[in-house]
C-alpha cells in the first residue's frame, strides 16, 4: 500500500480524502481521521503562517508514513500538510488512515500526528487581531513527551 | 562546495535563506559546521547563541550535532519543528 502525502497552499475536503481511500474497497472496516484546524487563542491571533522546508517536508512525512505502516496494518494511508497564511478556523493538516479493524487506524492516526508535530519540518508564526506580526510559536515539551511513548 | 538553508527565526537571525559555502577540511560535522559559522559573524553567533536549540538536516535528513557533513550537498539548521 503506497501512503499518499501532500504538501499544499490549498485546503483540503476530509469527505474527498476518505472517498478516495476506500472507493470501490470491501476489505476496509475502520478510517480514522484527525484534521489540525488553526484556533484563535481567545480572540488574540488574526492568522497562523506556517513556513516549511519545500522537499525534506514531503520525504519527512514520507517516512513517518512508512514507520506507520510497518507497525501497523494498514490498507490506505494519507497525510496533507499545509503551508501559507491560515486565519482561524481554517484546516491545517489531516491524516487519513484506513485499516480492518478500529485499533489499528486509532493508533497510527495517533502516532502519525505525535511523530509529525516534532519531526515534519513545519513552522509556524503568529499574526496577531491588532495587526502586527507575532513570534514565531515555540515548541512544547508536550509534543515531545507524547513522540517518545511510541518509543 | 555545500549549500546551507536556513528556516524560520534562524533565517531571520542569519539575514539570508540559503547560501553556498566552503567550510575548511577540518570541519568534519554539523557541530564543528556550527562552530565555524559562529566565526563567520555576529548575525551567526546570534543565531547559534543557544548550543543544542537549533535543529540540523543533513541532505534533508535529521541530523545530530556528532553527524558527518563529509560529501554533503545540502544542510539545514532550523528551529524546533511546530507543525501539525
Amino acid at each position: 500500500m503506497q501512503a499518499t502525502v501532500s504538501i499544499q497552499r490549498e485546503d483540503f475536503s476530509v469527505a474527498d480524502e476518505i472517498e478516495a481511500l476506500t472507493r470501490g474497497r470491501a476489505d476496509i472496516g475502520a478510517v480514522v481521521t484527525f484534521t489540525g484546524l488553526c484556533r484563535d487563542e481567545g480572540g488574540r491571533l488574526s492568522a497562523l503562517e506556517l513556513e516549511h522546508y519545500p522537499g525534506m517536508a514531503e520525504e519527512e512525512l514520507g517516512r513517518l508514513c512508512a514507520a506507520a505502516q510497518e507497525r501497523w496494518p494498514l490498507q490506505g494511508l494519507t497525510v496533507i500538510h499545509r503551508h501559507g497564511a491560515m486565519r482561524p478556523g481554517e484546516s491545517i493538516v489531516l491524516v487519513v488512515a484506513a485499516s480492518a479493524h478500529r485499533r489499528d487506524a486509532f493508533e497510527a492516526a495517533s502516532f502519525l500526528m505525535d511523530y509529525l508535530k516534532t519531526k515534519a519540518p513545519f513552522w509556524k508564526r503568529e499574526h496577531l487581531s491588532d495587526g502586527t506580526t507575532g513570534g514565531w510559536v515555540e515548541a512544547a515539551a508536550a509534543d515531545d513527551a507524547a513522540a517518545e511513548r511510541w518509543v | 562546495m555545500m549549500k546551507l538553508v536556513y528556516f524560520a527565526w534562524v533565517r531571520e537571525r542569519i539575514g539570508k535563506p540559503e547560501e553556498e559555502v566552503e567550510p575548511p577540511p577540518d570541519v568534519a560535522t554539523v557541530a564543528d559546521l556550527v562552530a565555524w559559522l559562529k566565526g563567520r559573524g555576529e548575525e551567526y553567533a546570534h543565531a547559534f547563541e543557544n548550543e543544542g536549540v537549533v535543529r540540523a538536516a543533513v541532505d534533508r535528513v535529521h541530523a545530530k550535532p556528532a553527524a558527518s557533513i563529509a560529501g554533503a550537498r545540502e544542510v539545514a539548521f532550523f528551529p524546533p519543528m511546530t507543525g501539525g
